[in-house]
């Protein structure tokens, strides 16, 4: 019916309301990730520019990339405005962390009233918007930056992308307004998988495998869109002249050396924004400006792949990720990095199976596969399964997982040469300092191995071999160099042999071991006979209890 | 412990009935943390439910001034809000949560209790009957006040209080979506039965705070072990 539609003078409205709801929503959001505590004023007479009634200041930069992005389109169904923040170390590793979507749905409310309703709800969802950004665990990591890493934002308009946010992503949706031409919504989602390995396991077990790039995307869009730091100060002169990047039209391909640690090739479609150097600083003043990946790059991550390739990756996310980063399990418990100069204690209960995962990493490999299996169905079922849609599904990417060897891994060298800091695992510089002794380092000194044979053993070491593998077989072991079929790798370069030697005693399951296990259990020994006697005198009080209970 | 959504029938006999809905959230927190726990929800609560200043103009048209607002850092607790940028409204409200700390503190070891936050429209009477208070969104915050042996559990108690707050935050947000009633905008000769004008630089909704604390029990050993089991197992 013709009185239904929308009137001309309605319909300039609504899209000038949905214009600067978006870009007040992408201030909001960045705004919310600088690192500072935002305070606006209030003020009884209007002024002409506060949309929406609420005081939110406008960065220019920020207007500036939200117009860039929207490129004077609108949010409609299937063109999204997405706000992605990420986190970038002063290494150069990087990891998304949120993605904030702005999305319009078909479903018309042909009633309402644009002048009024609409734009009255389209404030409430604003109020939403600036409590829900202080709830998701980035805001915490966003008011800790600054030394150890900043926090980015990206804009960009179209489709949707979750997957770089790992499996078991969370959302939580901010709110909607139905309008007659279809209804906003607003949500988050994001990223909880920031389990942190054990520091024991660290420890103990260098990389095995190296770092494997675990997720590569090739980007739809071919317009940059560049990540920028939400600690932006707005300063004019920016420092340095940044080395320019040479042009490529073509799907970026990042690749890691060796030495120094997680440099990036990467390249951009037009420099038009200048490089800064991986690096951040120590003073929080330095303006991080234009961190440019293009977003192919942005989208590649780096995850450390345990020795059992069986794992489905994805559990394990980032596990080195920084010294007390968040916890998978208690995803708002930040303790920041660096800052009480070691690694807290790991909560005694298992993180989203990130600890059985652990004691899994310590089992022999059984056969020496290492190429890049696809994980087992079996293992994902661990794997907080909130991520309903948008799963790209990071275990068929491993594919293309690209092996690579690092200083500290496979090197029969003691480990107090080699410290943390040049091991080329991402977010390295947060693992903790303490390094191990040679003497407790499995790689120079392996433990006991277990009584089974493996049946592989047997059948390598044929002639001239114990056979058994009990006691030390290093001594015990007599290595026929020979050359079995296949075996020439490029990418490691160790035969299959030596592999085998290396890997056959594996570190012992830490919680068996005497030095760590002991401390703790003797604690709890000694005040055991403490403990029973108070128990003891209240068991009558238990034992009603008890009853209470039931 | 998600929130309830209840309707219940206004209590008042004349006049339309109308439905006010009722939430209901629960917090458990040490001593300490009930002042900041209070007025995060409370806070957002009212960044919701509060509009800048109206200003009438000759036609019946009127303008809306502009709310500004400002983070706040929890002392005890691993959490921030955002509240409106009115330090009248915050006055108001700390005093009525410094007054229900107060009462439960004072009402004995076991600390629980609730505090109310109510929004009402009045409806004029004539004389010689006075005016109604016809609420229309009642939101309760349930809280029990633990006791913590040492700093450990302290610790583990400020994360654990910070990430329930951060749900209740999305659970009322969820609340606020739902556009569900709200009093119609009033002219200029209503404001005042819809809105709290008396603040000079916000309009919040009218609304009124009141408490109770829940009888105290007794101090036996089982008592407040079953609580403090109970209490662990919803943290």
């Amino acid at each position: 019916a013709m009185d239904t539609d929308l009137s001309s003078q309605d319909r300039k409205d609504l899209d000038k309301f949905i214009k600067f709801f978006a870009l007040k929503t992408v201030q909001v959001i960045v705004q919310a990730r600088l690192g500072e505590k935002i305070c606006t004023r209030s003020s009884s007479s209007p002024t002409g520019s506060d949309w929406f009634n609420l005081a939110i200041k406008d960065i220019p930069e920020v207007t500036h990339e939200a117009k860039k992005a929207l490129a004077g389109q609108l949010p409609a169904v299937g063109r999204s405005m997405c706000v992605e923040i990420s986190l970038k170390t002063s290494e150069g590793d990087s990891m998304e962390l949120e993605i904030w979507c702005l999305e319009m749905n078909e479903k018309c409310d042909k009633e309402i009233k644009v002048s009024y309703t609409v734009y009255n709800r389209l404030s409430l969802l604003l109020k939403s918007l600036l409590a829900i950004t202080r709830v998701t665990p980035a805001y915490r990591l966003s008011r800790k930056q600054g030394h150890e890493y900043v926090i980015l934002y990206r804009i960009y308009f179209g489709e949707v992308q979750l997957s770089g946010l790992g499996e078991g992503f969370q959302t939580v949706r901010v709110g909607t307004v139905g309008t007659p031409v279809g209804t906003i919504t607003l949500s988050c989602a994001y990223r909880i998988n920031l389990a942190f390995m054990s520091t024991r396991q660290f420890e103990r077990t260098p990389p095995i495998m190296g770092i494997i790039i675990d997720h590569f995307v090739d980007r739809p869009y071919p317009s940059s869109s560049p990540m920028h730091p939400c600690n932006y100060r707005a300063g004019e002169d920016n420092g340095a002249v940044y080395p320019s990047v040479e042009d490529s039209q073509e799907v970026c391909t990042t690749s890691f050396s060796t030495s120094p640690p997680s440099q990036c090739v990467f390249t951009v479609t037009k420099a038009h924004f200048q490089t800064p150097p991986p690096v951040v600083t120590d003073t929080l003043k330095v303006p991080v400006m234009g961190l440019a990946f293009s977003h192919q790059l942005s989208s590649s991550r780096l995850s450390y792949q345990p020795a059992a390739l069986g794992v489905g990756s994805a559990d394990l996310g980032y596990p080195v990720l920084f010294a007390g980063g968040l916890n998978a399990a208690h995803p708002h418990q930040l303790i920041g990095p660096g800052k009480e100069g070691g690694v807290p204690p790991v909560p005694s209960q298992p993180a989203h199976g990130t600890q059985a995962d652990q004691e899994r990493m310590c089992t022999p490999v059984d056969g020496v596969h290492y190429s890049a299996a696809t994980p087992s169905s079996s293992e994902d079922t661990e794997t907080v399964s909130n991520s309903s849609e948008g799963k790209c599904g990071s275990p068929h990417d491993l594919l293309e997982t690209i092996f690579i060897r690092k200083v500290g891994a496979f090197v029969n060298k003691p480990i107090n040469q080699v410290t943390m800091a040049n091991l080329d695992i991402p977010f390295a510089m947060f693992a903790p300092k303490n390094v191990e002794l040679e003497d407790n380092d499995p790689m120079v000194n392996p433990p006991e191995s277990p009584e089974t044979e493996s049946p592989l053993q047997g059948s390598l070491h044929s002639e001239g071999s114990s056979g058994s593998s009990t006691g030390n077989t290093h001594d015990d072991f007599v290595m026929i160099d020979f050359k079995p079929a296949f075996s020439k790798d490029d990418i490691l370069p160790m035969d299959l042999g030596t592999f085998y030697r290396e890997f056959q005693n594996p570190p012992q399951l830490s919680s068996l071991s005497i030095d760590i296990g002991a401390q703790s259990m003797a604690e709890d020994l000694d005040s055991l006979p403490e403990k029973l006697a108070v128990h003891e005198k209240n068991v009558k009080e238990f034992d009603a209890f008890v009853e209470t209970l039931q | 412990s998600c929130p309830l959504s209840t309707r219940c029938c206004a209590p008042s006999g004349a006049g339309p009935a109308m439905n006010c809905r009722a939430e209901v959230l629960e917090v458990s927190v040490e001593g300490r943390q009930v002042e900041e726990a209070m007025l995060a929800v409370l806070h957002t609560v009212l960044l919701h439910r509060s509009t800048g200043k109206f200003h009438y103009k000759k036609e019946g048209t009127y303008s809306i001034g502009t709310v500004g607002t400002q983070d706040v850092d929890c002392d005890f607790i691993d959490f921030a809000y955002v509240r409106v940028s009115s330090e009248e409204l915050d006055r108001a409200l700390r005093k009525a949560v410094g007054e229900f700390k107060d009462a439960l503190r004072s009402s004995g070891s076991d600390g629980m209790g609730q505090i109310s936050l109510e929004f009402y429209q009045k409806k004029k009477s004539r004389w010689p009957f006075s005016d109604e208070c016809i609420p229309w969104e009642l939101w309760t915050i349930k809280v029990n006040v633990v006791n913590l042996a040492n700093e450990q559990e302290r610790q583990i108690c400020r994360e654990k209080v910070g990430e329930k707050l951060c749900e209740k935050i999305i659970n009322i947000v969820e609340v606020m979506n739902r556009h569900e009633y709200l009093p119609k905008m009033p002219t200029q000769s209503e404001v005042d039965n819809v809105f709290d004008t008396s603040l000079k630089d916000v309009q919040p909704y009218l609304y009124k705070i009141s408490y109770q604390i829940t009888d105290s029990l007794g101090t036996s050993v089982t008592t407040t072990m079953r609580r403090l089991i109970k209490d662990t197992l919803a943290l």
